[in-house]
């Protein structure tokens, strides 16, 4: 970020808002439904105080309807609105899967082009707040096998202000996974932030020993290890994939081609996971770049518990990610 | 306002579907059309009648039982018999089939082979017209069978808790696939669960065009006058199997035949032979001209082309320019 941009101090929670507030003030086709959206102010507080600027017809509180009103998103985008639907957490999602999958994904490709569905459905993801099985899970990986739809995740404030108007501008429907431990976090935005692309991974930090390579919930985690890592003379470069589908195969490929080992950090359980479709390609189309094979540190294969220690050891941790990093490395652990 | 009927367009549009969907049973046996393909051979009456309230601004969403709700709206029958071949031609470019007939033109959103399905997005295109302040009303045609899905009571309970323009239109043929009303619902008075969410709600003769007509547009007229949503139930019944596939085992013989007796479109055409709305010669000529167009329609479906496989992945998303 060049001296001069003015910033200002925000949480992940607050560029979120700021989002949908630019998104409701600019398009009069825009608006929020979902679970406690409007009197109660969001579940995690995004969208309050909208209801007030707003009124009851752009934020519209729906019942415990999850197909219904996932549904009626998909209705009323195929009518000429730009709806985004608050979905409580992935979890509940699985309610709405019907109109996900059966609707939304395949209309337009079943219509012969036809009909687009510029949809967008937001969802909390992610273990951390000891919420135990039903509300904790990570199915941004699963969404992610499902042609027809576009998967983000933001993880940093720049993102999470400046996904939403790009999502509603595509025309077809967008799921914006938002890690639940991201809500809180806290930084310098610039003032003038706003929209941002979708389709790219970034660069969070540059090295050439080796790539770690996540999103979501997980970049903090890997991005503290590659902190870690640099001091023991590892030089990881750490990318955001920002998109799960597309994913962005050149630059998971032009990070490898420089440091020719990764390590993909993903939240979501191992077994048919994004990470092994990561793994997948790279074995696929740069086998012969590699200096050793992918690792991969994810969710344990377990609903995920209670308690908080064990709740930790189910999900992706920082001293794990450098363990796995200084393997892959090639560094005696 | 009161506008005579138009019996001849009434009787001749059952007669278009029944003969269209007949040839298609013969296209099916020939192996020309192929994957599932559902008649609507016996409720005629429904989709004839009801479309007949509907302006072309409106929109219809439907079942995957749907060839009538699609002819009836105005697709024509060459694009419709070249979507049932597959071909690239069709509608829905043939990626649909039977079950999912798509037309922006007309306003016809599918063809949705997914019971109860299509309600929630009903709910939502009234909510897009309520928003806009546009005075459109949405239709959605489901069967009875929709009832029992949770997206059915989702979506009546939206619609009457936000007061959405849609026309709920039931057409109860009895049979879900092969599991009779009585067999899976609690209460099989299909109005009463309307009325539980203080909707609006009438049942019909489906097998009368005329009191499917007259009855589709009080609640259009109420749909437009209030902004509510209204509920109809159709009355009808399937003469043919669910699918190609069905060999009928869990009805009778007697009482399909006994249902037959109420074709919607011998009993019609009764009735304007009686009153002198059509005579033997106009009849004659009604099926010269509905086979013609029929002919028609499978010529355009066979001279029609195949998609390139090489367009497998096209509109999956939209063709980005960036």
């Amino acid at each position: 970020m060049s001296q001069n941009v003015v910033t200002v101090r925000t949480t992940y929670r607050d560029a979120l808002r700021a989002a949908h507030r630019e998104a409701l003030q600019r398009d009069p086709r825009v608006f929020l439904m979902g679970e406690d959206v409007g009197r109660y102010g969001g579940s995690y507080a995004v969208s309050k105080g909208l209801l007030a600027e707003f009124g009851e017809e752009r934020i519209r509180d729906t019942p415990l309807s999850e197909s219904g009103f996932v549904g009626a998103g998909i209705g009323a985008a195929l009518n000429g609105m730009l709806p985004i639907v608050e979905v409580m957490t992935c979890n509940f999602s699985l309610l709405a899967l019907d109109q996900i999958v059966n609707n939304a994904a395949t209309l337009r490709h079943m219509s012969g082009g036809q009909f687009s569905v510029p949809l967008v459905i937001r969802m909390a993801t992610g273990a951390g707040r000891q919420l135990a099985a039903q509300h904790s899970h990570s199915f941004e990986g699963w969404y992610a096998h499902i042609p027809g739809i576009r998967i983000v995740t933001p993880a940093t404030l720049e993102d999470a202000r400046g996904m939403l108007w790009t999502a509603l501008q595509d025309p077809d429907p967008v799921i914006m996974f938002e890690n639940a431990m991201l809500y809180n976090l806290e930084g310098e935005l610039a003032e003038n932030a706003g929209a941002v692309d979708i389709d790219r991974a970034a660069v969070r930090r540059a090295g050439d020993a080796l790539t770690l390579l996540t999103y979501g919930g997980s970049l903090g985690k890997t991005m503290a290890a590659a902190e870690q890592l640099a001091a023991e003379g590892v030089h990881a470069e750490v990318i955001d994939l920002r998109s799960l589908r597309p994913l962005d195969m050149p630059a998971i490929m032009a990070s490898l081609k420089k440091t020719h080992r990764m390590v993909i950090v993903d939240e979501g359980w191992k077994s048919g996971s994004l990470a092994a479709e990561i793994m997948a390609r790279v074995m696929e189309d740069a086998f012969f770049d590699l200096d050793a094979p992918v690792a991969r540190v994810c969710g344990v294969e377990v609903p995920v518990p209670y308690p908080k220690h064990l709740e930790d050891a189910a999900i992706p941790q920082v001293a794990g990610i450098v363990e796995t990093a200084l393997r892959v490395a090639g560094r005696h652990v | 306002m009161t506008v005579p009927v138009d019996r001849v367009r009434l009787l001749r549009g059952m007669l278009r579907i029944r003969r269209f969907e007949e040839k298609c049973a013969e296209l099916y046996s020939a192996g020309k059309i192929r994957g599932f393909l559902h008649l609507y051979i016996g409720e005629e009456a429904v989709a004839t009648g009801a479309m007949q309230a509907l302006q072309p601004d409106d929109a219809v969403l439907a079942t995957y039982r749907e060839h009538g709700h699609a002819l009836a709206r105005g697709i024509g029958a060459n694009v419709l018999m070249a979507e049932m071949y597959g071909k690239q031609e069709g509608c829905s470019r043939g990626r649909g089939g039977s079950m999912h007939i798509f037309d922006a033109q007309t306003r016809f959103y599918g063809g949705n082979a997914i019971v109860a399905g299509a309600l929630p997005m009903a709910a939502g295109f009234a909510l897009a017209d309520k928003l806009a302040n546009r005075p459109r009303v949405t239709a959605c045609f489901f069967g009875e069978g929709a009832v029992a899905e949770g997206e059915f009571h989702e979506a009546m309970n939206l619609a009457s808790l936000w007061k959405l323009p849609v026309l709920f239109l039931c057409e109860n043929n009895l049979y879900a696939m092969g599991t009779a009303l009585a067999r899976s619902e609690a209460d099989v008075d299909l109005c009463e669960k309307a009325r539980s969410y203080r909707m609006p709600a009438q049942a019909v003769d489906g097998m009368d065009v005329e009191a499917v007509m007259a009855a589709t547009q009080t609640a259009v007229s109420a749909v437009r006058a209030c902004g509510g949503p209204q509920f109809i139930e159709y009355k009808t019944y399937r003469f043919r199997a669910h699918s190609m596939f069905d060999p009928e085992l869990y009805r009778s013989k007697t009482e399909v035949e006994q249902w037959k007796q109420r074709c919607p479109i011998v009993a019609y055409t009764r009735l304007l032979e009686a009153s002198g709305d059509i005579d033997g010669a106009g009849l004659a000529a009604l099926e010269q001209a509905i086979a013609a167009e029929i002919g028609s329609a499978v010529a355009f479906a066979e001279a029609g082309s195949w998609e390139p496989v090489s367009q497998l992945t096209r509109d999956v998303y939209t063709l980005r320019s960036a």
